[in-house]
C-alpha cells in the first residue's frame, strides 16, 4: 500500500513536472459512451476542439459503466492532468473520487449531466438546460399558433431527466396561454419506432387528429416517427399540424427543409468550445464560477435551416 | 359469453384456443367501450385504416418472432437473443442498402445472418449442451455490440423504396407485412404438420433421451429449431428497420424476447416443452398488441403503462390456468360445472 502511494506520488510528481515543463494543457475527459447520434458527435467535437487549441486531451470512453469512469478519473489523477472533465454516467457515488481529485489539486468540471455530490468538490457544470429547451419550444409554438392550440405530446422515456425537464419547461410556458393545452400525452421512449406507434394510436383516438394543432416531441427521433405515421394516415405534418421538437439531428433539419416539420430546438453537440473556454479561464485565474454554466440553446426553423445545413455539410 | 364453453358436450377438454380467444374478445369489447370508433375501418390513402388494422400491423414483428419462439419452446428450449438478432439484421440491412446492393440480395443476406445467429445458438445448446437460457443469453448481450460495430457511430438512416413498401406499403389495400405473417405461418404450419418435423420437435421437447433412443436426430432437430427462430427474427428485423428507415442498434427490438415468450405462454403452451401451438401463439400476440394499443389510446399517463399491462396479463394467465379454474369450480360447488383437467 505504502509502495503504491509512493509510486503514485512519484508518477504524480513526474506528471506535474512534465505538465509544467510543457506549455500545453493536459486535460482528461471521461465520456459516458457512444450511444445514439448526439454522444459520438459530442466526443468528436471535444477532440477536434482540443486539437485546435493545442490541448493534450486524454479521452476515455466509459462504455456506459460507472466503474470504468471511476477508473478513468483515478487514472487522470495519477497522471497529474491539469483539469478533468467528466460527463457522468450516473448521478450518485461521486464523493470519494472527487475528493481524491481535490486533494491532488486538480479541478473537476462536469459536462452534460449533473451529479449528486458536495458542490465544493467540482468547479462547475457546463451543459444545456433541458428545461430551457422545453420553454423555447413552448414559446415558439405559442407564437406560431397565436396562443391557441391543442397539443399532442410525445414524451421521452418515463423518468429520464430530459423528458421530465422538457415537459416542465414546455408546460410552464403554455400555462401562460389559457387556450393552449396538451390533449394527449404518451411516452415514445425517445425512439422513432415509439414515436410512430404512439402517434398512430393518437391519430385514431382523435379521429384523424381532428382539432389537433401541434405535435410536441421531447426529441427529434420521435417527431420523425410522428411525421411518418401522419403521412401514412394521409395527414400533412408541418402544414395541417405544427411540428416542434428538441435535439436538432440531421434528419430533422432535412424534414424542416422539406416542410414536414416546423421547428427544432437544438441540443448542440459542438460544445467543446464552451467547455474549454470555462476550463482555460479557470486555469488562467478566473476562479468564481456559478455552479452551472448554461450553454445557450438554439431554435431552428425553415428560415435558417438552409444556411445551417450548408454550414454543417448536411445533404 | 361464458356459456360458450360450459356446455355438457365439452366433457372432454375444450380446444386450447378457446381461452386466449376469449381473453382477446373481452379486451376488444373493453376497447370498443373506451373508444366507440375503435372498430371503424375505412380506406385512407389506398389502404385499410383503423385501430384493428393497427393492432395487426404493429403486432407483425412480435408475431414473426413468436411463431419461431413457439417452435423453440416446443423443443423445451428458449431464445433470449431474438431482440439482438433483430438489431444485427437491421444493421446488416442498413449497411448493404448504403452499399447499394440489390434489395433481394440484401434480404437474402439478412435472413442468412439470422440463420447464422440461430445456428450459433443451436450449436451451443445441442452440441455443447449449454442450457438454452444461458446459451442464448450470450448472443443477447453480445449481439447489440455487433450491431453497433456494423452501424459505426450514430444511427444510420436510409431511403429504400423496396424496404419501405415491404414494411409500410400495401397490396390490395392490405398492409404488405400482413401477407408476410400469413406466408411465414403457412410455411411453418406446413413444416410442422405436413412433415414429421413438428412431431420430432415435440418429441424432443417431451423427452429428449427417449426420442434419441427412438432414433430421432435430436441434435439436428434442436439446431433446426433455433435456425428457424433466427430467420424469423431477421424477418422481424427487416420489418422493424424498414418501418422507421433507420437502424438503431440500441433500441430496435428491445424486449421483444419477453413479448414473444409471453405470446407463446398466452397461447397455452408450457415452457416445459412438448407442444407447439402456432395459431394460439398468434392469438397471444394479438392479446399483447391490443393491450398496448388500448393503453396508448386510453389517455392513461405513461407512468402506468407497464403496471396496467402486467395486471391484465396476470389476469389472463390466471383465467387460463386449469388448476385455478377447477378450484373456482369447486368453490362454487356444482354450479360452475365440473371442469376436470
Amino acid at each position: 500500500m505504502k509502495k503504491t502511494n509512493l509510486l503514485g506520488a512519484i508518477t504524480l510528481g513526474l506528471g506535474l513536472m512534465i505538465a509544467s515543463s510543457a506549455s500545453a494543457l493536459t486535460i482528461g475527459f471521461s465520456q459516458v459512451g457512444s450511444e445514439g447520434d448526439w454522444r459520438p458527435a459530442f466526443s468528436a467535437d471535444m477532440k477536434a476542439e482540443a486539437e485546435k487549441r493545442g490541448i493534450d486531451l486524454k479521452f476515455s470512453d466509459a462504455q456506459g459503466k460507472e466503474e470504468n469512469q471511476l477508473k478513468a478519473v483515478r487514472g487522470f489523477i495519477a497522471q497529474g492532468v491539469d483539469a478533468i472533465i467528466i460527463a457522468p454516467v450516473v448521478v450518485t457515488g461521486w464523493d470519494s473520487v472527487l475528493k481524491e481529485a481535490k486533494d491532488a489539486g486538480i479541478p473537476v468540471f462536469l459536462a452534460d449531466r449533473d451529479v449528486e455530490a458536495d458542490k465544493d468538490l467540482y468547479v462547475t457544470r457546463i451543459s444545456a438546460d433541458f428545461n430551457l429547451e422545453g420553454r423555447l419550444a413552448g414559446a415558439w409554438l405559442a407564437q406560431a399558433s397565436k396562443g391557441k392550440c391543442d397539443i399532442v405530446e410525445l414524451q421521452g422515456t418515463v423518468g429520464a431527466a430530459p423528458a421530465i425537464e422538457r415537459k416542465k419547461g414546455f408546460e410552464a410556458v403554455i400555462s401562460l396561454f389559457p387556450n393552449m393545452k396538451i390533449i394527449k400525452s404518451q411516452s415514445g421512449d425517445f425512439t422513432t419506432a415509439g414515436g410512430k406507434e404512439v402517434t398512430e394510436s393518437f391519430i385514431k383516438a382523435t379521429d384523424g387528429f381532428k382539432g389537433v394543432c401541434a405535435v410536441f416531441g421531447h426529441n427529434d427521433n420521435m417527431e420523425l416517427g410522428a411525421i411518418q405515421a401522419m403521412k401514412e394516415a394521409g395527414l400533412k405534418p408541418g402544414k395541417d399540424v405544427l411540428m416542434v421538437s428538441v435535439d436538432g439531428v440531421a434528419d430533422e433539419f432535412r424534414a424542416i427543409k422539406a416542410g414536414d416539420a416546423n421547428a427544432s430546438v437544438e441540443l448542440r453537440s459542438d460544445i467543446g468550445k464552451d467547455i474549454y473556454d470555462v476550463v482555460q479561464a479557470y486555469l488562467d485565474g478566473k476562479k468564481d464560477w456559478p455552479k452551472w454554466v448554461v450553454i445557450a440553446s438554439d431554435l431552428h426553423t425553415k428560415d435558417d435551416v438552409d444556411a445551417l445545413m450548408a454550414a454543417r455539410g448536411i445533404k | 359469453m361464458t356459456e360458450l364453453k360450459a356446455k355438457p358436450e365439452a366433457k372432454r377438454s375444450l380446444p386450447t384456443i378457446v381461452w386466449p380467444l376469449l381473453a382477446l374478445a373481452v379486451m376488444l369489447v373493453i376497447d370498443g367501450i373506451i373508444n366507440p370508433s375503435f372498430f371503424s375501418i375505412r380506406l385512407v390513402e389506398g389502404r385499410l385504416y383503423g385501430s384493428l388494422i393497427d393492432i395487426l400491423y404493429r403486432g407483425t414483428p412480435i408475431a414473426l418472432i413468436a411463431m419461431g419462439m413457439a417452435i423453440v419452446i416446443g423443443s423445451r428450449g428458449i431464445d433470449l437473443s431474438v431482440g439482438s438478432v433483430v438489431a444485427i439484421s437491421g444493421a446488416v440491412m442498413a449497411h448493404y442498402i448504403h452499399a447499394d446492393w440489390n434489395p433481394w440480395l440484401i434480404v437474402l443476406v439478412t435472413l442468412g445472418m439470422g440463420a447464422f445467429c440461430g445456428l450459433w445458438n443451436g450449436a451451443l445448446v445441442s452440441l455443447l449442451g449449454i442450457q438454452p437460457i444461458i446459451a442464448t443469453l450470450i448472443l443477447m448481450v453480445a449481439g447489440r455490440g455487433f450491431a453497433l460495430m456494423i452501424n459505426g457511430p450514430g444511427i444510420p438512416t436510409f431511403r429504400s423504396e423496396f424496404f419501405e413498401s415491404l414494411s409500410t406499403g400495401q397490396f390490395l389495400t392490405i398492409p404488405t407485412r400482413l401477407y408476410l405473417v400469413v406466408l411465414v405461418f403457412v410455411i411453418l404450419w406446413a413444416l410442422l404438420r405436413k412433415t414429421a418435423f413438428g412431431l420430432f420437435v415435440e418429441a424432443v421437447g417431451s423427452n429428449a433421451s427417449a426420442s434419441r433412443l427412438a432414433g430421432v436426430g435430436t441434435r439436428v432437430i434442436t439446431i433446426a429449431a433455433y435456425a428457424i427462430i433466427g430467420v424469423c427474427s431477421a424477418t422481424a428485423g427487416i420489418i422493424i428497420t424498414g418501418d422507421v428507415r433507420a437502424s438503431d442498434a440500441v433500441t430496435s427490438g428491445l424486449y421483444t424476447e419477453l413479448d414473444a415468450i409471453l405470446a407463446v405462454v398466452l397461447g397455452g403452451a408450457s415452457l416445459n416443452g412438448g407442444r407447439i401451438y402456432l395459431a394460439n401463439t398468434l392469438v397471444g400476440v394479438l392479446i399483447i398488441q391490443s393491450l398496448t394499443t388500448s393503453i396508448l389510446m386510453s389517455g392513461l399517463p405513461p407512468e402506468y403503462n407497464l403496471v396496467v399491462k402486467a395486471i391484465v396479463i396476470l389476469v389472463v394467465l390466471l383465467v387460463q390456468a386449469p388448476k385455478l379454474r377447477s378450484s373456482i369450480a369447486v368453490l362454487f360447488g356444482s354450479r360452475g360445472g365440473k371442469v376436470k383437467s
